[in-house]
């Protein structure tokens, strides 16, 4: 039986740490494709990166369902710490969910199964965080739309391939839709509803 | 016995998580109002407690506050949200734009561009920009929804068959990204431009209201108008009296009982700046670094 004390620990400065891990979304929130870091302040159990860590104890409580993909779902670890230091309550319906945890992306299920939001209230939809390899190298991307002056380029190596093919969906959708953030280790990338993703070529 | 008994920001962090979502998918839905829970704050109602709530949220130790109103960094508002920041945060405050990372405004957009390091919170009264053309909740929301905006654009028309131009001044309403129609707070139209593809975050709280809204960096924002009657920012035809400067936004001062008066500069940083930069108006005082060249040239 795991202890509390075995747990990893959660931010060493709720305050100040969850203000810069916020900025950080924030920012990647308002400037699509561009690359922030988040400062590491806490622990992480088990296959949590340390952004998503991080992300987790700064934006969940006891106000936002959470949605685990199964790799994540089936470690007792981050049930554990999730249920200790944030208190939110993992959900089985994904469409309920404000949040969804993918730690393995490569199985991130269809996005229409995630809550879209209603025309009336596009807000009450998932933010859907998404661990992946890296988002400095790999294969380049380019986006558009508001947040970018012009056109951004992102350089990342994405499972699944075709995700940004499958974020098309939120083009007819708008301004119901889903928002995706990015994690690699400490780095975060934001893809809003509103951003339009081509692969570059090569 | 003398520590503060108030968080960092006076908002407890399980506030700040709820209005922090709530900016996040304001900036994911430009110009779409996010409903959120506003809290009490230790002001009144109108006073900016929607701004205050979201500068709360987002302000960090490293942050240099700005706060204005009505362009003045020198008003009773203006001077005691900055006070109450620099007392709950202890965050550095500047009356400089340029200087500022985060901006609190009521009312104005400074005259300085601003630049992308820079967050623009926006105090709100009436987030609802068809709330006095329709006052049930249920049917705006149901506009937005459908974006059905033609009762604006009836609105304005009745301007100009009354007036003969579209005689709104302030709070002129905006198209966010092509979607939704926006209230830009009750800025004077002339700022209307300057929302347009701006390089800073542009967040908008109305605490009474429980709205919170934004507009990301370089997005489109258009002001609604007719081919007809196109879009013209308003400001008086006249120079500064202070720092001459032909291209600020003035405020009209009445100087005494026989209709004088005289224009300045809202943005009182900018005037400011011009002046100490040697710029003069019609009713400025000679400066006295003039006088003593004078001297010495005599």
């Amino acid at each position: 039986m795991t202890t509390i004390a075995e747990l990893p620990p959660g931010f060493a400065d709720k305050v100040l740490s969850a203000q810069s891990t916020f900025r950080s979304v924030m920012d990647a929130m308002a400037r699509p494709g561009s690359l922030q870091r988040i400062v590491p302040g806490a622990g992480a159990p088990d296959m949590m990166m340390r952004g998503t860590a991080a992300i987790a104890l700064t934006l969940f409580d006891h106000d936002t369902p959470l949605w685990l993909d199964a790799p994540m779902a089936a470690s007792p670890d981050v049930i554990k710490w999730l249920k200790f230091h944030t208190g939110a309550p993992v959900v089985q319906d994904s469409s309920i969910a404000s949040f969804a945890l993918i730690g393995d992306a490569a199985a991130l299920p269809p996005l229409e199964r995630f809550a879209l939001g209603t025309s009336e209230y596009p807000d009450r939809s998932t933010t859907v965080i998404l661990q992946v390899e890296s988002l400095d190298a790999g294969r380049s991307f380019e986006l558009r739309g508001p947040g970018i002056d012009g056109a951004a380029t992102l350089q990342a190596s994405i499972r699944p391939f075709d995700l940004f093919e499958r974020l098309r969906f939120n083009e007819p959708l708008f301004p119901r839709g889903i928002d995706i953030v990015l994690v690699a280790d400490d780095a975060v990338v934001a893809i809003p509803r509103t951003t339009r993703v081509v692969s570059k070529g090569s | 016995m003398n520590a503060p008994a108030y968080n960092f920001a006076y908002l407890d962090e399980q506030t700040k998580r709820m209005i922090r979502r709530a900016i996040l998918k304001a900036i994911a839905i430009p110009g779409y109002q996010v409903p959120f829970a506003s809290r009490e704050m230790p002001m009144p109602y109108g006073w900016g407690t929607g701004g205050v709530q979201v500068t709360a949220a987002i302000l960090g130790p490293a942050d240099v506050l700005k706060v204005i109103d009505q362009g003045s960094d020198d008003t009773t508002n203006a001077i005691s949200i900055r006070k109450f920041f620099a007392k709950t945060a202890g965050v550095a405050t500047t009356t400089a734009t340029e200087e500022a990372t985060v901006i609190q405004t009521r009312h104005r957009i400074p005259e300085a561009a601003l630049s992308e390091n820079q967050v623009l919170v926006y105090q709100v009264p009436i987030p609802e920009p068809l709330r006095f053309l329709e006052p049930r909740e249920t049917e705006t929301r149901r506009m937005h929804a459908l974006a059905e905006y033609g009762l604006m654009h009836v609105k304005l028309y009745e301007d100009i068959a009354r007036f003969g131009h579209i005689a709104t001044a302030y709070a002129y309403p905006v198209k966010v990204n092509a979607r939704y129609v926006m209230d830009p707070s009750p800025t004077p139209k002339f700022d209307n431009p300057k929302m347009d593809n701006c390089p800073a975050l542009q967040l908008f709280g109305a605490g009474r209201e429980k709205r919170i809204y934004a507009i990301p960096p370089y997005t489109q924002v258009v002001s609604l108008d007719f081919e007809d009657h196109p879009f013209e920012p308003y400001r008086f035809n006249a120079p500064c009296a202070l720092c001459g400067a032909e291209d600020s936004y003035l405020d009209e001062i009445v100087t005494d009982d026989k209709g004088s008066r005289m224009f300045v500069c809202s943005d009182t940083d900018y005037c400011e700046g011009r002046q100490a930069a040697g710029h003069h108006g019609s009713l400025s005082a000679a400066p006295y670094k003039d006088k003593a060249q004078g001297g010495a040239n005599g």
